[in-house]
């Protein structure tokens, strides 16, 4: 029992993680029609920014933990915004293979960059947060693991609440609908698209410091396989629905984190994509997603 | 109001308006009729700045609005009611009416547009939770109006507001179009395939076909032209 627990908590942070980053592969999808490819390169330069941060900021307190996390957040938002308004932008109403090519573009600058900056080897993540270890009956969870499950808890309901609660959140829920029609309503769609991509970028910025926080060993390819997971999740979940994302997420942190745990830990990743496979075969859409999103 | 002047429109190497000039006056109701492909939904989206006209110039309340994006000309007082409704299909009632005063700061502002909607429509006030994509035809039609006017335009432009809709509702919704323009003194371009209806509730109409202009006058006038009777008016 105390073992099931264990793998669940192990499962959710993990999944907690992949949906921070899918959560902006679905956000920029439903609002563009297209998959950032760079966006785990995002995720990369979170973690580095949080690695920077860190090492000017008091270690292992909780303040001077979330303070890197602030800026690994801000710093990828405006990445993130960047990289719209110059690359993304001057390619928009053109056939989507060209923006998809560049994104992959796009990515390899960001790695290639990275190992530039940042060198190409491994380097040890600082414990930016209080390393602690509570045992519970059995049950060991490493403070990081409470801050995982505690920030993307918060960060997803900030979320919901902004793209339910706000107008700007009800103004990039029209945009994707139909953006026409958002227009006609006079929604100024570049700044929806910006704030779009900040958010998503941010999500992605806290993702790469509590990936790190967990995996502590950074580098420029890092965002490579935490990534395309998170894009599988976002196709799981139905790719352009934000909950659907987070579902897909998690769903998919637990069945890795299950099967590594058992004998057939080897193949974790083929069995943990076999499964979504069989999952998209019975739901071409994705979990919550609708096979006709689009409506005239 | 509403000048346009010598509009040429493509889509790609398809030329869908090749020349047209028209004119709304302050207060007036126009209606712009024609057959399927005529070009009537293109003029109304080059005019609102979805589309880019090859030549010629769309002058709105004395300025040339013709480069302008499309949110600046919403933000002029300038609504556009589109073709199949377009209405925020996930979105509920109230979430489309919010959108639709995305422009307006003024809370009490957008109070009493909301309640004038809803003085037009009740049925909207009574499904303001109700996701919009399961709004009847005419329902989704309401809102798609009543969104517009949340937006406070001065001109408003509606295309085939009849589309779709129960004949019973085709009448009220029409009479609702002449009360807008009575109370509040907002002008209409109206566009049309039910050219009858059309030309009731309108005071000047041109009648388009492929891209050109080939009639234009009062309505009274051309409710009996004979050529238009035989063409549109069922015989
Ligand atoms: N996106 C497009 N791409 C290519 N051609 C188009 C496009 N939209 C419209 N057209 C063409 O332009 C012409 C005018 O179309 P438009 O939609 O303006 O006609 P309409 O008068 O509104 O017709 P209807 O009454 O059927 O709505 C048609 O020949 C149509 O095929
Ligand atoms: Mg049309």
């Amino acid at each position: 029992m105390s073992e099931f627990l264990q793998q669940l908590i192990n499962g959710l942070s993990l999944g907690a993680i992949y949906a921070l980053i899918a959560l902006g592969y679905t956000m920029v999808y439903g609002v563009l029609r297209f998959i950032n490819f760079a966006h785990s390169d995002v995720f990369m330069v979170g973690a580095f920014i949080g690695y920077y941060a860190g090492e000017h900021l008091p270690r292992g307190t909780v303040l001077g933990g979330m303070a890197s996390m602030g800026a690994a957040m801000l710093g990828c938002a405006v990445l993130g915004v960047v990289i719209e308004r110059l690359v993304y932008r001057p390619l928009r109403g053109g056939p989507t293979l060209n923006v998809l090519i560049t994104a992959i573009g796009v990515s390899l600058f960001l790695e290639y960059a990275g190992q530039l900056i940042f060198g190409a080897t491994p380097r040890a993540f600082p414990d930016i947060f209080p390393s602690r270890v509570i045992e519970i009956r059995g049950l060991i969870i490493s403070m990081n693991q409470v801050i995982v499950i505690a920030v993307s808890t918060v960060l997803m309901f900030a979320l919901e609440f902004i793209v339910h609660r706000t107008k700007i959140g009800t103004a990039m829920r029209a945009v994707a609908l139909n953006p026409k029609a958002a227009l006609l309503v006079g929604i100024n769609i570049d700044i929806v698209i910006s704030f779009t991509f900040a958010l998503g970028s941010a999500l992605a910025g806290a993702g790469g410091v509590l990936y790190a926080l967990n995996y502590p060993s950074i580098d420029p390819l890092m965002g490579v396989v935490p990534g395309l997971k998170a894009f599988v999740a976002a196709v799981l979940g139905g790719i352009g629905n934000i909950q659907g994302a987070a579902l897909g997420a998690l769903l998919l942190g637990l069945v890795e984190t299950f099967v590594d745990g058992s004998r057939w830990s080897t193949y974790k990743d083929a069995i943990a994509f076999a499964i979504l496979i069989a999952i998209l075969l019975f739901r071409p859409a994705g979990l919550l997603g609708r096979v006709s999103a689009e409506k005239v | 109001m509403l000048e346009i002047k010598d509009l040429h429109v493509s889509y790609g190497a398809i030329s869908a308006l090749r020349g047209i000039s028209l004119k709304v006056d302050q207060g007036a109701i126009v209606t712009l009729i024609g057959g399927n492909g005529a070009g009537k939904t293109t003029t109304l989206r080059t005019i609102s700045g979805l589309l880019r006209p090859k030549r010629g110039t769309v002058v709105f309340l004395g300025e040339d609005i013709t480069q302008l994006a499309a949110h600046r000309i919403v933000a002029r007082g300038l609504g556009h009611v589109p073709e199949g409704r377009m209405v925020f299909s996930n979105l509920t009632v109230d979430e489309n009416l919010a959108m639709g005063a995305y422009l307006q700061r003024d809370k009490a502002v957008i109070g009493r547009n909301r309640e004038y909607v809803f003085g037009i429509f009740p049925r909207l006030k009574e499904r303001l939770r109700q996701v919009a994509g399961t709004l009847s035809g005419g329902e989704q039609q309401m809102l798609a109006i009543g969104r517009a006017l949340m937006g406070e335009p001065k001109f408003l432009m509606l295309d085939e507001p009849s589309l779709g809709i129960a004949p019973r509702l085709i009448s009220t919704i029409f009479e609702k179009i002449q009360e807008i323009n009575r109370d509040r003194g907002i002008a209409i371009l109206l566009v049309e395939q039910n050219a009858n209806l059309a030309l009731e509730v309108s005071s000047q109409a041109y009648v388009l076909e492929t891209g050109l202009i080939t009639m234009e006058g009062p309505s009274a006038d051309l409710r009996n032209n004979p050529q238009l009777k035989a063409s549109y008016l069922g015989g």
